[in-house]
């Protein structure tokens, strides 16, 4: 069992829901990166997404697709990423899950990249355009490492392709809460519910709902049925607007804590 | 007829198999949110070939609309002028729009008026896609947004003033390198958000399947048409086709009906750019590796971390970091021989060309038409070289002026 796997069932345990936030790894700085993933950890988060850059993220909303390229400016590199995760894993051991687009890791090297991703403290990764049809090297590379490989699904998924995902997808299943890119938005669509039910009834593996939650309220609405909370755009947006000031990390820390305690019913 | 007046290729040419792979490359790498628009896609799309009245539709549009089938006219003069292999043009530049693009907006509109959509988007480089998928939209009465780079709009200004005319909503795209690629990457982006109504015409023969094959069955109409040309022209088969490669779309179109000919020799001509070096060029075959770009495995301008590099090329409609599958799979198997030429041997063609035959032919044309007058010289006066006159140079007259003329004479 990895640490994702092992999180997830402390906090069935518990009856909590967890709280992922996504960053961009690199952005502004890695060191940067580094202090918001302890910030974050204090704040009550459960598994962090770390976002690798890319030149082309055509999954991310206006604010990921500003974060996605940011670190690039500064050529930062995957083997920067695992390096970061490496220190990290002397400090904490937070759950951390690479969140990607499949060119670099083509580019790294599947069986390298596993291998090296075990090596440093990863728990597990999510490539956000490859669907199980094309990722059958890619799942054993990293599932022969005790890695997940977290498959999403989607408003528009029909029940063939929940079941194909609830098959496939380990660790947890990402639900994808609307159709469009991620991006925050003011309120759920109300097929939400119904869906994250549904594909509940398909597998025990947990599911955890994202794309275009970006506030408290939301939150707690999203951790009445599922099993995790992803926020990414609104954090990412809010690390651009204050860059690599000294307090930061404090200050997104501070959202960070807003939104998990809404996730677990503390606020 | 001799045994040549029919095609061979379907017998010898199996791909793209049921996973939509062309050899080791194509496929479907796209966000899941997409995989079902594809598989309804797919299957409206095998539903439309084997449908008598969508065909008949098509075909009677081709015919009467657009103006097909195009000439296949003999170059005499540029053929004097090169003192070598007798050259032939396929004019897809007299289709309607002024460009073999018209051939698959056309019959992806039409799949997407019959099934249900109501609304088409499209992404565009030199605007030659997007005034072909405006044009078909306001044909079958369909809402139409072409997404276009903002360096792409500032060179192609003619077309984008053509595709409003049409009823057209031109978004300008801000993102990245303002050209080709990332007017695909915001068309995707809006496809994933609206795809309940609307469907993305892709306009090359790339992205993930099925849009390679759909793209490719729309364009071999170029390739059936010149066999029949050809063989009641000069009674025989060419012994070479050129034309140029972005995409790929009008290089497949004409080369697809001869490819299990084994002894024609086929050439695809990709843009050089100023240099073959990073961010200078769009040559994927010269300085590119096996990647994955929207949606398909093929050859990637990319640095070592896969991050997609800038391109250039003074066509807009080359200036892209990928290219089809299909053209991977075949440059794999040595069947079509890829080249480049530069910038300043594609804008010197393009004067070569309209001199000498009164064409002024696309920017992107322009590339096939530079290796043309390269290699012909070279090649007996008894062989045919068929070009892909893929579309016509209005659109660029602006922009090749600035690039021709002394700066005193554009005051």
């Amino acid at each position: 069992m990895n640490r994702i796997e092992r999180r997830f069932q402390d906090l069935a345990e518990r009856n909590e829901t967890a709280f992922i936030p996504f960053i961009t790894a690199g952005d502004p700085t890695l060191a940067i990166t580094g202090e918001l993933v302890l910030e974050f950890e204090k704040a009550g988060a459960d598994i962090i997404e770390f976002g690798v850059p890319y030149t082309d993220p055509l999954a991310g909303g206006p604010g990921n697709q500003e974060g996605a390229p940011r670190p690039l400016e500064h050529h930062l590199r995957i083997a920067d990423i695992l390096a970061l995760v490496k220190t990290l894993r002397e400090k904490t051991e937070i759950p951390i899950l690479l969140f990607t687009y499949y060119n670099p890791v083509l580019a790294y090297g599947v069986d390298r990249l596993a291998a090296d991703s075990k090596e440093a403290g990863v728990d597990g990764i999510l490539c956000v355009d490859l669907p199980p049809e094309e990722a059958g090297a890619y799942e054993a590379a990293f599932g022969a490492l005790g890695l997940s490989t977290v498959f999403l699904l989607a408003p528009t998924s029909t029940d063939d392709r929940i079941d194909l995902i609830a098959e496939h997808s380990t660790g947890f299943v990402y639900y994808v809460s609307r159709t469009g890119t991620t991006g925050e938005r003011e309120t759920i669509e109300s097929s939400v519910k119904g869906m994250v039910a549904k594909i509940k009834t398909k597998t025990d593996t947990p599911v955890a709902v994202g794309f275009g939650i970006s506030t408290p309220a939301q939150a707690r609405e999203i951790a009445g049925y599922g099993d995790g909370v992803v926020v990414g755009s609104a954090i990412v947006r809010m690390i651009g607007e204050l860059g690599d000031s000294p307090d930061t990390p404090a200050k997104v820390g501070a959202f960070v804590k807003s939104l998990a305690d809404a996730a677990k019913g503390r606020a | 007829m001799s045994e040549y007046a029919a095609s061979s290729t379907t017998q010898k040419h199996h791909y793209p198999d049921k996973n939509g792979r062309y050899g080791d490359y194509g496929g479907r790498f796209v966000p899941e949110i997409l995989m079902p628009a594809l598989a309804e896609l797919e299957a409206a799309y095998a539903a439309a070939k084997e449908d008598p009245v969508f065909q008949e539709t098509y075909q009677h549009l081709l015919k009467q609309y657009v103006g097909r089938p195009t000439p296949l006219y003999f170059a005499e003069r540029f053929t004097e002028h090169l003192g070598g292999a007798r050259v032939y043009f396929k004019r897809e530049d007299l289709a309607h729009t002024g460009a073999h693009k018209i051939n698959n907006a056309l019959g992806q509109v039409l799949l997407a008026k019959k099934m249900g959509k109501t609304r088409i988007i499209a992404e565009t480089g030199a605007g030659q896609h997007g005034v072909a998928t405006a044009t078909a939209c306001a044909l079958v009465g369909l809402e139409c947004e072409i997404y276009m780079g903002t360096v792409d709009i500032e060179r192609q200004k003619l077309n984008v003033f053509r595709m409003q005319l049409l009823g057209a909503k031109v978004n300008p795209v801000e993102t990245g390198s303002k050209t080709l690629k990332d007017a695909i990457n915001d068309a995707l982006r809006d496809w994933v958000t609206n795809v309940g109504h609307t469907h993305y015409v892709l306009g090359t023969v790339h992205g993930p399947h099925p849009f390679p094959l759909i793209c490719r069955d729309f364009q071999s109409v170029i390739g059936r048409e010149t066999r029949a040309q050809i063989l009641e022209q000069e009674g025989r088969l060419p012994n070479t086709l050129m034309a140029c490669v972005g995409g790929g779309s009008n290089a497949i179109g004409l080369f697809f009906d001869f490819v299990g000919d084994e002894d024609i020799r086929m050439i695809g001509v990709e843009a050089g750019g100023t240099a073959i070096e990073p961010g200078k060029h769009a040559a994927r075959f010269a300085g590119g590796t096996v990647g994955m770009l929207q949606g398909a495995l093929s050859y990637v301008l990319q640095d070592e971390d896969g991050q997609i590099l800038g391109t250039h090329s003074v066509s807009a409609g080359l200036d892209y970091a990928s290219v089809g599958p299909e053209h991977a799979y075949f440059h794999d198997s040595g069947r079509i021989e890829y080249t480049y030429v530069t910038d300043d041997e594609a804008l010197e063609a393009f004067q070569l060309c309209s001199k000498l035959e009164g064409i002024i032919p696309a920017l992107e044309t322009a590339h096939a038409i530079a290796h043309a007058a390269k290699i012909v010289p070279d090649m007996p006066r008894d062989e045919i070289v068929i070009l892909n006159m893929s579309g016509r140079g209005d659109k660029d007259v602006t922009q090749a002026a600035k690039l021709i003329l002394p700066d005193e004479d554009l005051a």
